[in-house]
């Protein structure tokens, strides 16, 4: 099981870093959903086969697909791609890797500061979950539905096309 | 008939205001009846006063009537009271009597003036608060009064005010004045805060209770009011703004700067008396300042050729007389000079006033003459006041009070014959300049025309002064005994200068000055241009002419300093502290504002930074 | 069910955290932007299974859920201003749309 969640692991992280360099939104969109997909299996070797699924489904599937849509609406087409490897010079590079390795160095030293432990290796499935949902986070369940009817109003509001209005005299 | 007091200041006051008020919208009539008729219902209510004071005394000689209370704060209630004894009722009389008359002659004198109503206004104010002076029961009130008619002086020297030449002059008025009033502003606070009161009576007393003669208090105290009364009467050291203030309108030069308000300094002496006596320095310091500036202002009057100016140099050497009198304990002399002066030289300002219209506003003497004939009333006028002013002996009052002042000086107790000969040598220099001015102005050639004659407004004021000038001085005795109710005699002389002696010397000096004058003026005119070519008679002329070159040392010690500073603070260091906050923060503003790039991945890269500089704070503390 | 070390469940999580940062940072299209705060939320989510495993309770993974509902939502009124900001500005490019400056 400890190769597997490193394999997956590794997967994740390579796919991550080529997503992050494409030129093409469609060729990073798959790159992501295949991270993704690497870190159900992590999900999985960790114990919670029932995130593992969700991941899969929710994660990977509504919303990835969500933004695959949302491309193709848009219609960015070959010269997208170009104005893309324009903007990404080298030099832009320097400052966010700069900033991002001093981050990593900061948590692995706190990582390797401390004495961690390891995971019990019991599976905690969807039953145990579904306890802990609606018994002690009930209320979490309630806050979480009401942000996404507020996502839901949003989303609505924001997409809709006004007609236009005929001249009024 | 003496609880009418409060009248004598308050109607000209309630003149004032109604002139000042309403004096646009009255006919030219009304203004003069209100302005000249408020003094002459003053004048004839002081008179009646004096009739009912005369005749029966009340008791200790004194009357004080309270109107109300000023301030009452603690035990500080000083009131509105007037005090009247000897000494307040002849200031009084004297005042509104010779206000009066200049009144009348300025109805006359104003009438084509368009500020006639504003004229009338500032002297009707100037009159209440001269005469608030004299009759105040404490100093405070004096203190109101003394400012009062700094005020009025300034208004009236600026009267003209569209020349900046005259606005220059008041403020030099105001300025040099305001020093001495200062002066005089501490003297009151030193009172106070030693004696407890400021009641005049009662202030006196406890100075004779509490201090020694010659303890610093009341060193301090007399030496500060003797600064205030220096500015005011344009004694040495400030009295340069005296012959500046002769922009001002005649009758206000007649007024203010000779009969009036420059001897408020002789009052305020007098009336404080007992604290002179109690510092004798001080008390010789008023003698000395008096002898040195008699000598002064008659060396500089005799080179002036404007001539008011030649009148204004004799009124600061005239009240230098009144101040050597005061220094050397002749209370009473000085009194009886101050009213003498008053006579004869507001009828000289007057008189002058006459020359100055008749001729179309011409002030210099060199180029008047030989109006003898054209203008007989000035003519008989002036020089009856300028006979009077020099010591004519025996049918003139300038005679018998400056004849007591020169024997006093010689002859009492804190005089000494430096004093007396300083004395002498003044009736010389005035007999020489009065007699240069009625020479050069009415005899010789007629040098301008004469284009107008005065009328009846004019010519009665002037008669009535000049006989006062001949009669005013033979009631010496009853006056001396009347005022020795308030002030206190000289003693008996210890020797010294007897007075037969000091009488014969002084009407020596007269005749020497009236045959110098003739001599060089009259019979040999180009002796006095021979006298003036010579190059050390050049420098003597403009030595004397700048008034002893006081105005050049004040320019150089005072003015040019505080304008330097002005000019070198244009910035206004105290300001710069505030503005250079404000700049402070608008730097501060100008730096933070490129933080507002408006690009998303610049905010983001704060946030991300931000949080890796959180968690390195969270590591290592 | 073998034990995995904690260590390395967080190391994975923060390097794809970092992964996350530096797309966030160097893309100026906006819809990587989007994509890679999707990566970071699904890093700090990974986190918290971890721990949740660590002490054998389901408290990480109802977190996760949370933070899942949470990336929906967000996704789904952020493509939809994507799109409106597509229609104004015809560019997707973040440093064009800085109007708001000091």
């Amino acid at each position: 099981m400890t190769i597997v969640f490193y394999v997956a692991s590794a997967v994740a992280i390579v796919s991550t870093a080529l997503m992050v360099t494409r030129l093409h939104a469609v060729h990073a969109l798959l790159y992501l959903i295949v991270s993704l997909l690497a870190i159900s299996v992590v999900f999985y070797t960790l114990g919670a086969p029932f995130i593992a699924a969700l991941e899969v489904i929710i994660y990977a599937g509504a919303i990835m697909v969500l933004f695959v849509f949302v491309v193709m609406l848009l219609n960015l087409g070959e010269q997208a791609a170009r104005a893309e490897r324009a903007l990404l010079k080298p030099s832009m590079w320097t400052g966010p890797l700069i900033l991002a390795g001093v981050l990593m160095a900061e948590l692995v030293y706190l990582l390797a500061a401390g004495s961690g432990g390891s995971s019990r290796g019991a599976m905690i499935g969807p039953r145990g979950v579904g306890a802990s949902l609606f018994g002690p986070y009930l209320i979490g369940v309630e806050l979480a539905s009401m942000l996404l009817l507020g996502g839901l109003v949003g989303a609505y509001h924001l997409g809709w096309r006004k007609a236009p209005k005929p001249e009024v005299r | 008939m003496l609880e009418l007091l409060w009248l004598v200041p308050g109607i000209p006051f309630a003149g004032a205001l109604v002139l000042a008020v309403l004096g646009a919208r009255m006919s030219h009539k009304s203004v003069t009846t209100v302005g000249v008729g408020s003094v002459a219902a003053s004048a004839i209510i002081s008179i009646l006063i004096a009739a009912a004071f005369l005749s029966a005394p009340p008791a200790g000689s004194t009357y004080t009537q309270t109107l109300w209370t000023w301030i009452d704060v603690g035990s500080f209630r000083p009131q509105i009271a007037f005090y009247l004894d000897a000494l307040s009722l002849v200031m009084m009389l004297v005042v509104t009597f010779v206000s009066f008359l200049i009144h009348l002659y300025s109805a006359e004198f104003m009438r084509t003036d368009e500020g006639y109503s504003r004229f009338f206004a500032y002297m009707n104010l100037f009159v209440a608060c001269m005469v608030t002076l004299l009759l105040a029961d404490n100093l405070l009130l004096l203190y109101l009064g003394w400012e009062g008619v700094g005020l009025c002086s300034y208004l009236l020297i600026g009267f003209w005010y569209q020349d900046p030449v005259n606005g220059l002059a008041g403020r030099k008025a105001f300025i040099v004045t305001r020093v001495g009033d200062t002066a005089m502003a501490i003297g009151l606070f030193v009172l106070f805060h030693s004696l407890g009161t400021l009641r005049i009576q009662g202030l006196l007393h406890a100075a004779q209770v509490q201090w020694s003669t010659g303890s610093a208090y009341a060193i301090a105290a007399a030496a500060l009011l003797l600064g205030g009364a220096v500015g005011k009467s344009a004694q040495l050291p400030l009295q340069t703004w005296l012959p500046d203030a002769m922009a001002g309108p005649t009758p206000t030069s007649a007024l203010i700067h000779a009969a009036t308000m420059v001897t408020a300094g002789v009052y305020l002496i007098a009336r404080t008396h007992v604290l002179f006596e109690l510092a004798p320095p001080v008390q010789f310091a008023v003698a000395a300042i008096g002898a040195a500036t008699l000598l002064m202002a008659g060396f500089s009057a005799l080179t002036q050729n404007d001539i008011k100016r030649v009148l204004a140099y004799s009124t600061i050497s005239q009240i230098g007389y009144m101040f050597l009198a005061l220094g050397v304990g002749a209370w009473g002399a000085a009194i009886f000079h101050f009213m003498t002066h008053a006579f004869f030289k507001a009828l000289l300002f007057l008189a002058a006033g006459i020359i100055i219209e008749a001729l179309h506003h011409e002030h210099n003497i060199f180029r008047m003459g030989g109006l003898r004939n054209e203008l007989p009333v000035a003519f008989w006028t002036f020089l009856i006041a300028g006979c009077s002013l020099a010591g004519l002996p025996l049918i003139t009052a300038g005679y018998y009070s400056k004849d007591l002042i020169l024997w006093s000086a010689g002859s009492s107790a804190a005089g000494s014959t430096g004093l007396w000969a300083a004395g002498i040598a003044g009736v010389v220099l005035t007999s020489l300049y009065t007699f240069r001015l009625i020479f050069l102005v009415f005899f010789g050639p007629v040098r301008t025309s004469v284009t107008r004659r005065p009328g009846l407004a004019m010519t009665i004021p002037v008669c009535v002064l000049a006989l006062l000038s001949i009669v005013g001085g033979f009631d010496k005795a009853p006056f001396a005994r009347f005022i020795a109710t308030a002030l206190p005699t000289l003693p008996e002389a210890v020797g010294g200068i007897t007075e037969t002696l000091s009488s014969i010397f002084a009407a020596l000096a007269f005749l020497c000055g009236l045959l110098g004058a003739w001599f060089v003026y009259q019979r040999n005119p180009s002796l006095a241009t021979a006298m003036v070519e010579n190059p050390a008679g050049r420098l003597l002329h403009r030595f004397w002419f700048s008034d002893w070159g006081m105005d050049w040392l004040y320019d150089r010690l005072f003015v040019r300093p505080v304008v330097w500073i002005a000019r070198v603070n244009k910035a206004d260091v105290v300001d710069s502290i505030y503005v250079g906050l404000a700049n402070l923060a608008t730097f501060c503003y100008r730096v933070l504002s490129f933080t507002e790039t408006g690009k998303l991945r610049w905010y983001a890269a704060w946030i991300a930074g931000g949080a890796v500089a959180f968690v390195a704070v969270v590591m290592f503390l | 069910m073998d034990l995995i070390p904690m260590r390395d469940g967080f190391m994975l999580a923060a390097a794809l955290f970092a992964l996350g940062l530096i797309g966030v940072l160097v893309r100026r299209n906006v819809i990587f932007i989007l994509m890679s705060i999707e990566v970071m939320l699904n890093a700090a989510g990974l986190a918290f299974v971890v721990a949740g495993a660590r002490w054998g309770q389901p408290d990480g993974q109802v977190v996760f859920l949370f933070i899942l509902a949470m990336a929906a939502a967000e996704v789904s009124v952020g493509l939809a201003l994507v799109l409106e900001l597509y229609h104004q500005c015809k560019s997707l490019d973040t440093d064009a749309i800085s109007r708001m400056k000091g």
